[in-house]
């Protein structure tokens, strides 16, 4: 059996729990063990490196010293956590020096970092490691429903051996391997404005605007993505962005793991779409 | 701002890895093109580079800038030069508190000191308590405004009642000190 050090990171803890309930239902599916990485802390996403580089590294770093207590490779749902483990990973390993006093912080807790796991994101590891298990497993037909999946920024950029950083298409093969159609819309890999949504309000949901109407006019009827503040900045605030521009947008917002596990069979109250905000029933059910 | 404190901050901000390259800079202006929030910038990413080579460090960090950048990392993959123009954006980002040099509008920034604090009291977000700092050190009245979306959540019980809890957290703290 599969097994993976899970890190949930803050926003699926409570206010995206409907992500965490999916991604445990689908590794349970597929067969895979989900264990959650113990007394684990925040990575101290975007924010904390725009205030301090040593100190938010050494946050990320504390989540994967302790998953380096076991041997499997460190699981990220949240692009922002899964970014932001990586580049401090990176960061350690090509610094000695500093990699030295981390270490010597983590001692405290008999902890230790020595960078030997791999970071890897939801998406990536249901597609290399499950792909191929997947049409076997699908239990109710999606009937071509149109879909548009989108990526945000985090799980492609910068880099990844995984998918295209401009144009990705790994999360279009799994949602047509489930048995839904996925739709081309150019914003597909723009940003949806993260964190902005709070700040500056305006500059932001001109930004999910435009990805909704692009999404709309491919044909969408409904949106999948596989990041907390995507999902939240794409759902929560488009009564906002109709008020604010004249739209009429009622677009589902699925975490992907929500499409994929109603495809293979699991209950909707599992997959937590009972709580999302806007109503997935006329989509789903055909 | 004078020149020598100017230089030595510019200089500064260059060093997180692969810094230097910035010097490589061909102004094509492919960041600024692709940069999502580049019209709500005073100061687009190609022009913030020009300035900085103009000795004009300090006019970069005053203007509503950096702390618009949303992290999308468009510019970075872009780039003809190779330029990691995103950690760059980090880097002034953290120059400009390091040497309190504050823009003109400052939400981002007190959002970012609003996550620590309470990053560093709980080990994790508090998302009611983050909201709460927030709107305090800015429009409080902006509050009234997300009230509509804390009730939707609280509904959908996605609203967190009680804070998060970290055994390690007083390591974590004692850490956090201790690097400063
Ligand atoms: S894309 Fe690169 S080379 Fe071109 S202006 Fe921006 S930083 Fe300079
Ligand atoms: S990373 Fe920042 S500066 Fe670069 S394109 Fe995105 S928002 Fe603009």
């Amino acid at each position: 059996m599969k097994i993976y050090t899970f890190y949930p990171g803050c926003s699926l803890e409570v206010s995206n729990r409907p992500y965490l309930l999916s991604v445990n239902e689908i590794f349970n599916a597929l067969g895979a063990q989900l264990k959650e990485l113990p007394d684990w802390n925040c990575c101290g996403a975007t924010l904390y490196m725009g205030m301090d580089e040593i100190n938010a590294v050494y946050m990320s770093t504390r989540n994967m010293a302790i998953a380096e207590k076991d041997n499997y490779d460190i699981l990220n749902a949240c692009s922002a956590c899964f970014l932001t483990l990586k580049k401090a990973k990176d960061y350690l390993l090509n610094d000695s020096e500093l990699m030295q006093k981390v270490n010597s912080l983590l001692k405290e807790e008999d902890l230790k970092f020595t960078g030997r796991l791999k970071i890897r994101h939801v998406l990536e590891v249901i597609y290399n490691d499950f792909k191929d298990k997947i049409p076997a497993l699908v239990k109710r037909k999606l009937n071509g429903l149109k879909v548009a999946c989108y990526y945000g920024c985090q799980v492609v950029r910068p880099k990844t051996d995984f998918d295209d950083p401009e144009f990705p298409n790994k999360m279009d093969e799994l949602v047509n391997m489930l048995g839904a159609a996925s739709v081309f819309f150019t914003y597909k890999a723009k940003c949806c404005g993260g964190m902005l949504m709070t700040t500056s309000e305006d500059v932001c949901l001109k930004m999910v605007k435009d990805i909704l109407s692009s999404a709309q006019n491919a044909g969408a009827e409904v949106i999948v993505t596989v990041c907390p503040l995507c999902q939240m900045n794409l759902e929560a605030y488009q009564d906002t962005v109709n008020k604010k521009y004249k739209t009429k947008f009622k677009i589902p917002i699925l975490y992907f793991t929500q499409l994929m596990g109603y495809a293979l069979g699991i209950d909707k109250d599992k997959l937590g779409i009972n709580q999302n905000f806007i109503n997935a029933d006329k989509v789903l059910i055909k | 701002m004078n020149l020598e404190l100017s230089r030595k901050i510019l200089e500064e901000s260059k060093k997180i890895p692969a810094g230097e390259k910035i010097n490589e800079c061909i102004q094509c202006g492919t960041c600024s093109a692709s940069c999502p929030v580049a019209t709500a910038m005073e100061n687009t990413p190609r022009k913030i580079i020009a300035m900085l080579r103009a000795d004009r460090i300090d006019e970069v960090l005053q203007s509503n800038t950096v702390w618009f950048c949303a992290s999308c990392y468009s510019c970075t993959v872009r780039c003809p030069a190779g330029i990691k123009f995103t950690d760059f954006m980090y880097q002034l980002k953290r120059i400009g508190v390091k040497y309190r040099i504050r823009p003109k509008n400052k939400n981002g920034l007190k959002l970012a000191q609003c996550f620590c604090d309470t990053v560093r009291k709980y080990g994790r977000d508090f998302e009611p308590e983050l909201l709460i700092r927030y709107n305090l050190r800015t429009n409080i009245f902006n509050f009234f405004k997300i009230i509509p979306l804390g009730l939707k959540l609280f509904l959908t019980k996605r609203m967190p009642v009680f804070p998060p809890k970290v055994k390690g957290i007083k390591n974590i703290r004692k850490s956090l000190e201790k690097i400063k």
